[in-house]
C-alpha cells in the first residue's frame, strides 16, 4: 500500500517549488518539465509495482475529463 | 543502381508429381535456413519457390548472435564473419547531441560478436550454395504454390510452374512464404495484433566514409525534424539510412529520386559523395497467426509472426524458428520421437514470438509516440538520459534481438537445486566459452548440437567412472580445467563460471544448442529420463 497520510516535511514549499518550476515555460514545455519530475520520482521509488499504485491512485480521484 | 548482381537460379523443368517427405515452400532466408538444417541432419528437403534469385535489397540486415551460432552450426559461421561488418556498440542521439552509447556485449570470450550485419542476399545465396552442397535439398525454382489441402495424413499441394500445374503431396510442410503467406490464405489463418500507420524509408547508399560500425540511432535531429533516422553499416561500402515519415507520407512521392537524395544530403552534408543503391518505403505490423502448427502444416518467419524492424526480430526470430524446429521434426522423420514433440514447436515459439511482439511494439510506441502525452514523455526521457544514467534504461531505440528463452517448455526438466545466475537455466540457449582442445583455440559451443543431445560433463580425469559415462543414452562433452585426453580444455575456467559448474556438474542440451537439464552430480539415470522428456517421450513426473 502506497502512503496516502501526510508525510511532507514542507507543504506548502512543495507547493510553491512545483508552481515555479513551471514559471514561463509554454504548455509544451511545462508538460516535458512534469515528466522528467515524475520520472526522477520514480527512479526514487525504484520499485514500478509501487509506481503503478501511485499511477492507480492518481487516476481515481481525477474529474472525468 | 544496384552494385550488386543477383544470381539467377536456373528453372530446371517441373517438380516430379508424387510423394515428398518434407516441402518447404519460400526460399528465402527463413525457408532455407530449415531446409539446410533438416538436411544437414539427414533429412531430403523439397524446396519450393515462386521467384529464381535472392532478396531484392538488403533487407534483414542485422544477424544476431544467436543467428550466428546457429549458422555456424550450419557451416556458414566463418563466411559470415569474414564477410559481415561486426559491431557490439551502439549510440543514441537527441537533437543535435549524441546522448549515450551501450556495449551489447560486454563481456569477452565469446566466438561472435552481438551482431554482424550482412545483406540478406548474401545470407540466401550461401544458404542456397550450402542447400545445395548437401544433395539432401532439391530446390524447385519458378514454383508457385496455388492450392493447400492440409489433413491428418500429409498436405496436399498445387504447383503452378512454367510448364504448367503440379500435384504433388508432402508429409510434412513447412510455410516459409513470408508475411504474405499463400498457405496462410489458403487455409484462411487470421493475424492478430497490432497495424502500424506510420510509413518509414529505406535507403541503403554506397559511400566511402571512415565511421566506427556502431548502430547510430537519432531522436528528432535537426536534419530530419519531428522523425527517428538509423544508420548501420553493411559490406561492400554500402549504409543503411531509415527514416521515419510518419503516417501521411506518400510512399511513392518520397522513392522519387530527387527527394531521397535530398534527404540523404541533408543527413550526409551537402559535399558528402554518395550513389543510392537501393530505396523501399515501408509500414509494418506486430502480429502472428494463432498456432503456428497445423497438422501437417508448420508456419515459420514472418508467415508466423512479423514484427516492427526496431530490434532487428524479423530475420533473427525466424532463424530461431528454423532452428527450433529442424531436430524435432529430423526425430519424428527417424522415430527417435512421435509427433508429441511437434507441438513442443507451438509451446516453444509461440511465447518467443510474444516476446518479440511486445519488444517490437514497445518500441514503436517510443520511436513513434502516439498523443502529446507519449511525445512528453518520450521527450523527457530523451532529455533526462544524457546527464542521469537511470534514464538511458527507459530510451527505447528497438530492445535488439535475444535469444528466447523457453522458459515454460513442456521439454524442460527443471532444476533440483540452487544455481548461481546468469548461468543457463533449462530452455535457455547455452552460452559460449573459449576452450582449447589438442592444442589450438575453440569455442564450446562448436561442441554442442548436431544431431543427438550432447551431455556437458565438467571435472577433471577420475571424476567419472568409465562405467557410468558407458550408460550415457546421450554423447558426453567433456570440459576439464586440466589439459587432458578428449576432454575439452577450460584453461581460463570461463566455462565452469558461465555454467555455475563443479566437478561432476551435468548439463543436457538438445540438438538446437538449449539447455534441456542440469544437475549438480552426473546421474545416468536423470540423463535418461530428462532425454525422454525433451523428446516428449513422456511426461514431468513431480
Amino acid at each position: 500500500m502506497i502512503h496516502t497520510e501526510a508525510r511532507l516535511t514542507d507543504p506548502d514549499g512543495l507547493f510553491e517549488a512545483l508552481i515555479a518550476s513551471h514559471r514561463d515555460l509554454t504548455p509544451e514545455a511545462s508538460r516535458r518539465l512534469d515528466a522528467r519530475i515524475i520520472l526522477l520520482l520514480a527512479n526514487q521509488i525504484g520499485d514500478v509495482s509501487v509506481v503503478r499504485e501511485v499511477i492507480a491512485a492518481a487516476a481515481r480521484v481525477g474529474a472525468p475529463a | 543502381m544496384p552494385t550488386h548482381a543477383y544470381p539467377r537460379f536456373a528453372y530446371d523443368g517441373p517438380v516430379a508429381p508424387g510423394r515428398y517427405e518434407v516441402a518447404v515452400v519460400g526460399g528465402g532466408l527463413v525457408g532455407l535456413t530449415v531446409a539446410l538444417d533438416l538436411a544437414r541432419r539427414g533429412a531430403r528437403v523439397l524446396l519450393l519457390d515462386e521467384d529464381q534469385t535472392v532478396s531484392q535489397g538488403s533487407r534483414a540486415i542485422c544477424f544476431a548472435k544467436r543467428s550466428l551460432e546457429i549458422y555456424d552450426r550450419l557451416g556458414l559461421g566463418a563466411r559470415i564473419l569474414a564477410k559481415g561488418v561486426m559491431w557490439n556498440r551502439g549510440t543514441v542521439f537527441f537533437q543535435h547531441r549524441a546522448v549515450y552509447s551501450f556495449d551489447l556485449l560486454p563481456e569477452e570470450g565469446h566466438c561472435f560478436p552481438a551482431f554482424v550485419n550482412l545483406q540478406q542476399y548474401y545470407a540466401e545465396e550461401w544458404l542456397t550454395e550450402a542447400c545445395r552442397a548437401t544433395g539432401l535439398v532439391e530446390l524447385r525454382w519458378r514454383h508457385r504454390v496455388s492450392g493447400v489441402q492440409n489433413g491428418a495424413e500429409g498436405v496436399v499441394l498445387t504447383v503452378d510452374t512454367p510448364d504448367g500445374a503440379v500435384r504433388i503431396e508432402a508429409d510434412w510442410l513447412l510455410a516459409c512464404d513470408g508475411a504474405r503467406s499463400l498457405i496462410g490464405e489458403a487455409l484462411g489463418l487470421p493475424f492478430s495484433g497490432q497495424v502500424f500507420r506510420d510509413r518509414f524509408l529505406i535507403v541503403d547508399v554506397v559511400m566511402e566514409r571512415d565511421m566506427p560500425a556502431e548502430r547510430r540511432f537519432w531522436f528528432n535531429p535537426p536534419f530530419h525534424p519531428g522523425g527517428s533516422v538509423l544508420l548501420h553499416r553493411q559490406p561492400d561500402n554500402i549504409w543503411r539510412i531509415d527514416f521515419q515519415l510518419g503516417p501521411d507520407a506518400d510512399p511513392e512521392a518520397e522513392k522519387a529520386p530527387g527527394r531521397v537524395r535530398a534527404r540523404v544530403a541533408a543527413m550526409l552534408g551537402k559535399d558528402a559523395r554518395f550513389e543510392i543503391e537501393w530505396v523501399s518505403a515501408y509500414t509494418f505490423r506486430c502480429r502472428r497467426l494463432a498456432k503456428f502448427r497445423h497438422e501437417r502444416i508448420f508456419f515459420l518467419g514472418d508467415a508466423a509472426h512479423q514484427v516492427s524492424p526496431f530490434g532487428a526480430r524479423g530475420g533473427n526470430g525466424g532463424v530461431q524458428d528454423a532452428d527450433n524446429l529442424g531436430w524435432k521434426l529430423h526425430a519424428v522423420l527417424t522415430g527417435s520421437a512421435g509427433e508429441a514433440l511437434l507441438d513442443s514447436y507451438d509451446a516453444e515459439r509461440i511465447p518467443a514470438s510474444d516476446e518479440n511482439i511486445e519488444a517490437s511494439t514497445r518500441s514503436t510506441e517510443f520511436i513513434t509516440p502516439k498523443g502529446e502525452a507519449a511525445r512528453a514523455y518520450r521527450d523527457a526521457v530523451l532529455e533526462l538520459s544524457e546527464a542521469y544514467p537511470f534514464a538511458r534504461a527507459l530510451v527505447n531505440s528497438g530492445r535488439l534481438s535475444r535469444p528466447a528463452i523457453l522458459t515454460e517448455s513442456p521439454l524442460n526438466t527443471p532444476d533440483d537445486a540452487a544455481w548461481a545466475a546468469p548461468s543457463p537455466a533449462p530452455g535457455s540457449v547455452a552460452i559460449d566459452a573459449p576452450v582449447r582442445i589438442d592444442g589450438r583455440d575453440d569455442w564450446l559451443l562448436r561442441h554442442l548440437g548436431g544431431n543427438g543431445f550432447g551431455l556437458l560433463l565438467f571435472g577433471g580425469a577420475g571424476d567419472f567412472r568409465d562405467a557410468e559415462l558407458a550408460r550415457l543414452p546421450v554423447r558426453p562433452v567433456l570440459v576439464s580445467n586440466t589439459r587432458s585426453d578428449g576432454a575439452l580444455w577450460d584453461y581460463s575456467g570461463v566455462a565452469a563460471a558461465r555454467y555455475d559448474a563443479r566437478p561432476r556438474t551435468a548439463i543436457l542440451l538438445r540438438p538446437d544448442q538449449h539447455v534441456a537439464a542440469r544437475w549438480r552430480c552426473l546421474d545416468p539415470e536423470a540423463v535418461a529420463t530428462a532425454r525422454r522428456r525433451a523428446l516428449a517421450l513422456e511426461a514431468c513426473s513431480e
